[in-house]
């Protein structure tokens, strides 16, 4: 139980930390890193409240994957660490105190809620490597395709949207002058016979014979 | 540990990101708040469905995951645009719908 404590503190800490670092670093590439730091900490806390799967699902998909998109656009983009202009609006100015704000409501509405679970662990759950047990994938497939079935289809959906947004979005235009409208978007197919210089370099080389062979 | 902590820990991270999209002006570090606050929320939803002891909470966190995805490969997407058109990459310049 001690040790439940003691683990949940430092991992708190990290958490929080991690967040802090994210936004007050300047330069984007250590907030990157900063919140990967952040979703390490967050898995040791799905740990705790028992969740394996998603403790898993947050160290790979997250900590793995979407950072290392992130990484890969701050280094194409370049970490251009901006200092923090004088001239600044209201909303910035503002914005710390507000987040200080919602935090002082939102934990006073926890703590003076009248919910007489919040004090308590949680009820007993079977832990362990079983199909039934809890947080484990078993549970979690069986959940996904009975009861939340049409979220789950939703949710890969959405994905196929989102990767197919991403394609349309990222993808490299004829040229700056190019305003990119939607008829613009629509011809400009890759399959159009539109003889463009900037597309010759893509097709094969002609390798010399007897060099790719050996 | 009681799940009174957990929640307030998730207040306190979805406040510290409520802060960062406030203040920053790069959309690369306001993306990562928004990041900061889904999680926050996730912990929360976590720590609830502990609470309750079965895996409906935890179903929702694993969908607010895949949202949190998608939203950063268009976010990241439309930051690669603006920088390939030569825009400024700066939430505060960019407030117009047309480049």
């Amino acid at each position: 139980m001690i040790f439940e404590q003691i683990l949940f503190f430092i991992a708190a800490a990290g958490a929080i930390a991690g967040a802090l670092g994210v936004t007050v670093s300047r330069n984007p590439f250590y907030s990157v890193l900063a919140l990967v730091a952040h979703l390490i900490a967050l898995a040791v806390l799905f740990l705790l409240l028992s969740a394996e799967f998603l403790a898993a699902a947050q160290l790979v998909v997250y900590a793995g994957a979407v950072m290392v998109l992130y990484v890969f656009v701050v280094a194409y983009i370049g970490g251009s660490d901006e200092p923090l202009q004088p001239v600044r609006g209201p909303v910035a100015r503002l914005g710390p105190l507000f987040a200080g704000v919602l935090f002082v409501e939102v934990a006073i509405a926890v703590i003076g809620s009248g919910l007489k679970a919040l004090g308590t662990r949680g009820p007993e759950v079977q832990t362990g490597a079983g199909r039934e047990a809890y947080g484990s994938p078993g549970q979690f497939g069986e959940l996904l395709l009975t009861d939340f079935l049409l979220p789950f289809e939703a949710a890969s959906f959405l994905l196929l949207v989102a990767a197919v947004g991403a394609v349309v979005l990222a993808r490299r235009r004829r040229g700056l002058e190019d305003t990119g409208t939607v008829d613009d978007l629509a011809r400009s197919s890759p399959e159009s016979d539109d003889p463009r210089p900037e597309m010759v370099p893509q097709g094969d080389p002609p390798v010399p014979t007897g060099a790719g062979a050996s | 540990m009681d799940i009174e902590w957990f929640v307030v820990l998730s207040a306190m991270i979805f406040a510290i990101g409520v802060g960062g999209v406030f203040t920053h002006r790069n959309p690369l570090v306001v993306l990562l708040c928004i990041e900061l606050m889904l999680n926050g929320s996730n912990l929360a939803l976590i720590s609830f469905a502990r609470m309750h002891g079965n895996g409906d909470g935890q179903v929702f966190a694993l969908i607010v995951m895949v949202v949190a995805a998608c939203e950063v490969v268009i976010g990241l997407g439309l930051i690669v645009a603006m920088y390939r058109r030569r825009l400024d990459v700066d939430v505060d310049a960019l407030s117009e719908l047309r480049g």
